[in-house]
């Protein structure tokens, strides 16, 4: 069934490339291009390559009155990290104790974890404000991720996971003498690497993305992420480096992207050598 | 290797009976295969030995101590599952070495351990291998490895050879009874298969509904059916069963289709009239020049032997197993050959032995009782 080249396809997906690239490309150039001129709408598609400075300069010194982007994208990094690790540990030790244990109000305790997932974020932030602000941790880093690692997307997508696993398999370890930790440690875990991975890399972004919940909890300008350092760099209109704030989009873009390319390696492999 | 002895075991889950009272004691060695149609409660028997289920009631003593109250882990039995259950994130090496790394063997002895069990089950060039990349009856041989490993003191088999395609079952069941008797190692066995339960066990229980329906030498269910259950489901195709009444004062039967078998074995006691089932398989059945007329619906043809479905006046259906290709035409003639007939009654469907004969005498009273 070898046809010719098939242009209707290729022409449609050079189409949604250049359609996702574009955007990036505008920053990307732009960065390098005289504020003023952009400012003033006059972007120009190609970049003014004695502008690639921009980018050194933001990233070890900033922004006049700004971090470095060097320490925001660590603090960023730090945070989005700790979520993803967070919830992944969290939701599956949750996950694993309801498909695996049974012990009175499984189905309450499921329900409850499941009913959360029904609440926005913002309903729940001024509360949970009151109760970081008690334990002490407002401005500090742990405050920034810890609120935030309960996830009832993920305990629901590994109790979806771990009830796929067949019970023989799960028999077959019990009668090899294996705990329950050592059933999760060596079994259930590996097993379901794929998803691991592939959540994994859904909620670095999640982390990386948060901008509401470090507005609130972190004054301290040591503490700020790049998603709020963005934000802190865009003033008033007419005094606004765009140059600045390209050049600080487009390495923010970096980290996640880094995530996510590792990651799909991974997340691939582990797709092709799951047995079921 | 141990001995095995189940006393009173039941189990229920919720309102459902699921085993009714098994009572099996198993010597140091034997293999025993127990047989019966889907959800019959096989499966959960095992399961109970395992101790992946707690028994409702009963006692289950390997070696003369009760393991009832164990984790299947501190029972010291390993099980060859039907989907053989492999780890398959782990090498084949890892997959048997597993339980022995849990009970702490040092490294050396595991891998003696492995390599030789590798050795016995020829899987020697694909320790390193993952189970994605091994064949159905390879895995069977890893999962079969396992279990050898363990060195445990009873072997459990859940169906292990319904997922491979039948040259390979028969390839298998040949292997397995090799390696069960070259180890003597005492083994349960589970199975809906007939010809893997005739051919592997020392002994049968044939289970019906929870109930033991026989336990007994794979030739003495075939050739004695405590029941029209067991009659029906051991052989292939299966037993013909006829309606018949007692006569000439419990001599003989007469066939609701007409003619009067003399038992050659002695007389069934009851009183004249008395409603029988008679059980003929299809290959005690010959073709000849007069006989009962079998109305041919179907003609199978084996190469060695044909099966001949038909059936008899008033619509009683027949198999017919006839050595050699089948004669043409639309009806032929059938004869009985009563010295290979079954005599079971027609209510409860123990068989009838007859009178004097020392076999299922305790039921032969619960079955007369309605004299």
């Amino acid at each position: 069934m070898k046809r010719g080249p098939d242009y209707v396809t290729h022409a449609v997906l050079i189409l949604g490339v250049l359609l996702f690239a574009l955007p990036v490309w505008l920053i990307l150039a732009g960065a390098t291009q005289d504020s003023d001129a952009i400012a003033r709408g006059e972007l120009s598609l190609l970049p003014d390559p004695s502008g690639l400075g921009i980018y050194a300069r933001v990233l070890f010194a900033g922004a006049p009155g700004s971090q470095p982007v060097w320490h925001m994208l660590l603090v960023s990094t730090g945070m989005a990290l700790a979520i993803a690790v967070g919830k992944i540990v969290i939701s599956v030790l949750s996950a694993y104790a309801v498909v695996f244990f049974r012990f009175p109000f499984r189905q309450l305790a499921f329900w409850a974890i499941f009913i959360t997932l029904m609440l926005p974020v913002e309903v729940r932030i001024i509360p949970t404000y009151a109760v970081m602000a008690g334990f002490g941790l407002i401005n500090t880093f742990t405050g920034l991720w810890l609120p935030l690692i309960a996830s009832a997307t993920a305990t629901l997508l590994f109790r979806q996971v771990f009830t796929a696993i067949p019970d023989e398999l799960v028999e077959a370890a019990r009668m090899d003498g294996a705990g329950p930790l050592r059933f999760l440690r060596d079994i259930a875990l590996p097993v379901s690497a794929a998803n691991v991975a592939a959540l994994f890399v859904i909620l670095f972004v999640y982390g990386w993305n948060q901008y509401l919940w470090p507005l609130l909890v972190a004054t301290d300008p040591r503490l700020d992420t790049i998603v709020i350092g963005i934000v802190k760099l865009i003033g008033v209109e007419n005094q606004t480096d765009w140059g600045a704030v390209m050049a600080t989009a487009t390495l923010a873009l970096v980290p996640p992207v880094i995530v996510v390319l590792l990651m799909q390696r991974w997340f691939v492999a582990g797709l092709t050598e799951g047995e079921k | 290797m141990a001995t095995l002895e189940l006393q009173g075991l039941r189990k229920s889950f919720g309102e459902t009976e699921v085993l009714r009272r098994i009572d099996l004691t198993l010597a140091d060695g034997e293999m025993l295969v127990i047989v019966g149609a889907s959800g019959c409660g096989k499966s959960t028997l095992l399961r109970l030995v395992a101790g992946l289920e707690s028994p409702t009631e009963g006692r289950i003593l390997l070696d003369g101590t009760d393991v009832a109250a164990r984790d299947p882990a501190e029972r010291d039995i390993a099980m060859v599952f039907q989907n053989y259950a492999l780890y398959p994130h782990m090498t084949v090496f890892d997959n048997m070495a597993y339980g022995l790394r849990i009970r702490g063997l040092s490294r050396d002895a595991i891998r003696q351990r492995v390599d030789e069990a590798a050795g016995l089950l020829g899987l020697g060039e694909l320790l390193q291998r993952k189970p994605r990349q091994l064949s159905g009856g390879q895995r069977q041989r890893v999962a079969m490895g396992r279990a050898i490993v363990r060195e445990p003191k009873l072997f459990l088999f859940d169906e292990p050879l319904s997922n491979l395609d039948a040259k390979l079952r028969v390839q298998m069941r040949a292997e397995i009874r090799r390696l069960q008797r070259r180890l003597g190692v005492t083994s349960l066995y589970v199975t809906h298969d007939q010809v893997e339960a005739m051919t592997l066990g020392d002994r049968l229980l044939v289970l019906h509904n929870g109930h033991p329906a026989q336990l007994a030498t794979p030739i003495e269910v075939f050739e004695q059916p405590a029941d029209t259950y067991v009659a029906g489901f051991i052989g292939a195709p299966a037993m013909n069963f006829l309606d018949a009444t007692l006569t000439e004062s419990g001599r003989a039967a007469r066939l609701a289709v007409g003619p009067v078998l003399r038992f050659p074995d002695g007389p069934r006691p009851g009183p004249e009239g008395r409603r029988l089932t008679i059980g003929i398989r299809p290959e005690h059945l010959a073709l000849a020049a007069q006989g009962l007329p079998l109305a041919v619906e179907l003609v199978e043809p084996l190469g060695s032997e044909s099966l001949i479905h038909g059936h008899l006046q008033g619509g009683v259906p027949l198999v017919v197993k006839h050595p050699g290709h089948a004669p043409g035409g639309e009806t032929v003639q059938v004869a009985l050959l009563p010295e290979h007939m079954h005599v079971f009654d027609h209510e409860t469907g123990r068989r009838l032995p007859p009178i004097g004969a020392e076999t299922g005498a305790p039921r032969l009273v619960a079955a007369g009782s309605d004299q």
